[in-house]
């Protein structure tokens, strides 16, 4: 324990930094102080809690797809953009053969997989020859693949009209609809809409029974032989080794499960979102999720499932309710994502000085 | 020196040291392996470790006058150059520029007399002189401009010397092992220099396991055992068997091992041949050995000489060569899963590093090994597909060993970084008794661990091999507790097995065989 931890533990405020972990105290701090304000601001507090669900139902696995890798030791997946592209593959194949609605989503899943685990496995395999820069090989191996796909949307057949750039009919648009594919498919399974009862209030049950089972499989993964062995590594290499584990096999898997959930992530983002977004877009995504895990208590060599809920809760709570309550009291244009940006960053400069033990 | 005393968290490691040393005077230091020679040495030098584990208490006295020394730079200037195992050299730089290192003759120029004295020039004519005055003392010839990284490793050494003569103030220079990386013909040669050097007035302190060179060239020979000094005599009133005796040789006349047994009809469990073993600072060369099914075999030998080397290369944590034959099967080396699965066992002298999960629970640490490599503590769901962890199992296991071997823990979730180090051995030792093994290495088991949890230790692996009649090997510094625990020891020295006694033979006859191939 560091000095300025020990200092704190002596007063009642710091047993509770202690343990809930001092950052995630003042994001909840900040987040509750939002919400006594958004009214005042003259948002409708039910509208803003729904927009906060909403967008938790988009991020969560995206989010969750930290874990595996923190588990091996492989730390935070700086390099999440590799799953998301495989993602990618995986809808604008589906929506190339046609597909439409929950059938053209899970085609998409289906797809995603093999890439995600041809692209999870070299990226396995170039972190085992790293051992102990991963975090800052990934950056570059996000970076450099998305350049990389940049020029292949361009340059995939793809034929199908709604997605090829209008002029040309060559290459993938920047940006388009999901309206006739698979936009709220897992939203509106089960929808709980308070709106005929006057209260803005809408639950999209759907994408979070998807997240949660999701989240429960990489529980019982965890709970599994395998998973348990994954976790050694992390924890200690060395002993995993002197146990007869091969070391390199259990972090390549992590790898192509975070990548695979990276994939799946993307795509449960985009069915919420209603828009895919292709080219430099995927660059955008790995920042806030290893923040939202960070933010959630976990560290870079400890991470739960419920660091990943309380984390995605905290910071797309953040993002979503300071455009509002901000911009109303501030009025000086957009504050929220300059906030964002703030503590997106500074919780991953904030977690990578300090390698101490994350909090439950 | 005067009654010195100093003790590691209410550990006493030095107890009344007293010895004194005039000018031009060489004096052997000699002792077992945590005999205390190095943290007397450090105190003598300032060390920062010293102070930060409370300080030491008596007193140092140079040329009558009472010296404290809060860091290396106040012993530095009264007088005291150190000589440390480790070289440290800047390896691009000549000799020269080593050895005046930060103490550079400089000249003045226009720029420095702008912006200060930090951009003076160094003023290499002056340089060279000195460096070559302090070579000349020391009656060797090294080349001053030679860099480093390309001089043989005995030369680095004399760079080394030649750094601390170099001081002008020098009065008291300590060597600690400086033989221990050269070939007999450097040694000579430091040995030679060690004299010349002394008859310049230096005093000098020469810190070795090569006991022949402290009686050629030593003056007197101080013998440490336990942090007491039992001998201070001059060294040629004495000869090597009689300094081993004095560094073995606590209560030599009692205790020799209870109940012995003697396994010399049982067949050969393992069978091990021209084993060589890359593990760095414990290599070893060539070792025949053969372990019988049922005895507690120790290893003994001085630090360095690769009897850790053994056990870590068989198990697969560093790269080996040779024929290692179990029960009737040749082991594929370099493979820890494939030793694991011969049913052999390895608990770890590197508890911390190797041997604990420290961020994991008890639980985790007894368990895991079994579980992964005998499908033990796992509940098959689906049919097989999916091998559950078996929490229930998991505690059971850990509960019957934390009973059994008297660990103390707030409860068997607690994790193992915050247990004491003897607690933290009986983890390590109830990981491999929970893989049921038919042979276990045990490597330094009471290092590092209190009296109380050493007998306690030493009686578990006792009993787990009398009662399970599992073999083990036991490797150990300590030649008193391999004395008490083993059947039958084996010397490890120079890399090679030295010799095997049974357990009854004095501790002088195994301490003789400790320095007999040292290298």
């Amino acid at each position: 324990m560091s000095k300025s931890q020990e200092r704190l533990g002596q007063t009642r405020f710091g047993q509770l930094a202690s343990a809930y972990g001092l950052p995630r105290l003042i994001i909840t701090a900040f987040l509750i102080l939002l919400f006594i304000l958004a009214p005042f601001s003259g948002a409708d507090f039910a509208t803003q809690i729904s927009n906060v669900i909403a967008r938790f139902s988009w991020n969560a696995v995206l989010v969750l797809a930290m874990v595996p890798m923190v588990h091996s030791g492989c730390g935070l997946n700086f390099g999440l953009q590799l799953g998301i592209l495989a993602g990618l593959l995986g809808s604008t194949l589906s929506i190339e053969l046609g597909l439409s609605g929950g059938a053209c989503f899970f085609m998409a899943i289906l797809i995603a997989t093999p890439f995600a685990i041809l692209f999870g496995g070299g990226y396995g395999l170039l972190l085992n020859r790293i051992k102990g820069g991963e975090m800052m090989v990934a950056t570059y191996v996000g970076f450099s693949s998305v350049s990389f796909m940049c020029m292949m949307w361009l340059f995939l057949p793809y034929s199908n009209p709604t997605i090829v750039m209008a002029y040309t009919g060559v290459g993938l648009k920047q940006t388009f609809s999901l309206e006739n594919f698979y936009a709220n498919v897992l939203a509106d399974f089960l929808k709980i809409d308070l709106s005929s009862f006057g209260i803005n209030l809408i639950i999209p049950t759907g994408s979070i029974l998807f997240f949660a089972l999701l989240a429960f499989l990489m529980w019982a993964f965890l709970h599994t032989k395998t998973g348990t062995a994954m976790t050694a590594v992390g924890s200690n290499p060395t002993f995993a080794r002197a146990s007869g584990i091969n070391i390199d096999r259990s972090r390549t898997l992590s790898v192509i499960l975070s990548t695979w959930l990276g994939a799946v992530g993307i795509l449960v983002y985009q069915q919420g979102f209603g828009f895919l977004q292709a080219y430099n877009a995927p660059l955008n995504m790995a920042l806030p999720a290893v923040s939202a895990i960070l933010i959630g208590g976990a560290s870079v060599n400890k991470a739960s499932i419920s660091n990943v809920i309380i984390g995605t809760f905290l910071f797309q709570g953040l993002v979503t309710m300071t455009p509002t309550v901000m911009n109303s009291m501030l009025n000086v244009g957009d504050m929220s994502e300059v906030i964002r940006v703030i503590v997106s960053q500074g919780m991953i400069l904030y977690a990578l000085t300090r390698k101490t033990e994350g909090s439950k | 020196m005067k009654n010195i005393k100093k003790d590691f968290f209410g550990n006493q490691v030095l107890t009344d040291i007293n010895f004194t040393l005039n000018e031009g005077e060489v004096l052997g230091l000699c002792g077992e392996n945590g005999a205390g020679k190095s943290t007397l040495m450090k105190i003598l030098f300032g060390m920062d470790v010293i102070r930060e584990t409370g300080g030491y208490e008596g007193d140092i006295l140079i040329h009558g006058e009472k010296a404290v020394f809060s860091t290396p730079f106040d012993a530095l200037k009264a007088g005291i150059g150190m000589v440390h195992q480790e070289f440290s050299l800047i390896p691009g730089f000549t000799a020269t520029e080593n050895i005046l290192l930060n103490r550079e003759p400089r000249k003045t120029n226009v720029i420095s007399q702008v912006f200060g004295e930090r951009l003076n020039t160094l003023d290499r004519k002056a340089m060279k002189e000195r460096s070559d005055a302090a070579i000349d003392k020391m009656g060797v010839k090294i080349d001053p401009n030679m860099t480093i990284n390309e001089m043989p490793v005995g030369h680095k050494q004399f760079t080394e010397i030649a750094r601390e003569l170099s001081k002008d103030q020098l009065k008291l220079l300590i060597l600690d092992e400086p033989t221990a990386v050269l070939t007999e013909h450097e040694a000579e040669a430091l040995l030679a220099s060690i004299r010349n050097m002394a008859a310049q007035g230096i005093a000098i302190i020469f810190i070795t396991h090569r006991l022949h060179e402290i009686l050629s060239v030593c003056d007197k020979v101080v013998v440490m055992r336990d942090g007491y000094v039992v001998q201070d005599v001059p060294a040629k009133d004495t000869n090597v068997p009689e300094i081993t005796r004095w560094m073995v040789g606590r209560s030599v006349q009692s205790a020799a091992a209870t109940q012995i047994q003697d396994h010399s009809d049982a067949p050969i469990l393992m069978s091990i041949r021209h084993l060589w073993v890359d593990m760095p600072g414990e290599i070893v060369r060539d070792v025949d050995l053969d372990v019988r099914q049922g005895e507690i075999l120790g290893i003994g030998g001085l630090a360095g000489q690769g009897k850790l080397g053994i056990p870590n290369g068989i198990m697969g944590l560093y790269e080996a060569g040779g024929t290692v034959v179990f029960d009737g099967k040749e082991i594929p080396l370099n493979s820890p899963r494939k030793c694991l699965d011969a049913s052999l066992a390895f608990v770890s002298e590197d508890r911390r590093g190797v041997g604990l999960l420290l961020d994991e629970s008890l639980e985790w640490n007894i368990a895991f090994t079994a579980m992964q490599v005998q499908n033990k503590f796992l509940k098959n769901l689906l049919g097989g597909a999916v091998k559950w962890r078996d929490e229930k199992a998991i505690r059971a296991v850990t509960q019957k060993y934390i009973e059994a071997l008297q660990i103390k823990c707030t409860s068997s979730r607690q994790k193992a970084r915050e247990l004491s180090g003897g607690n933290q051995q009986k983890i390590c030792l109830a990981k491999a008794f929970a893989l049921e093994p038919k042979f276990l290495f045990v490597s330094e088991p009471t290092r590092g661990i209190d009296v109380g949890a050493k007998s306690l230790v030493l009686d578990a692996l006792k009993q787990f091999n009398r009662e399970s009649g599992v073999t083990v090997v036991m490797i150990s510094s300590e030649l008193e507790e391999l004395r008490q625990t083993c059947d039958r020891i084996a010397i490890i020295s120079g890399g090679k097995v030295a010799g095997i006694r049974p357990a009854t033979d004095s501790s002088e006859e195994l301490g003789m065989l400790m320095v007999s191939q040292v290298v």
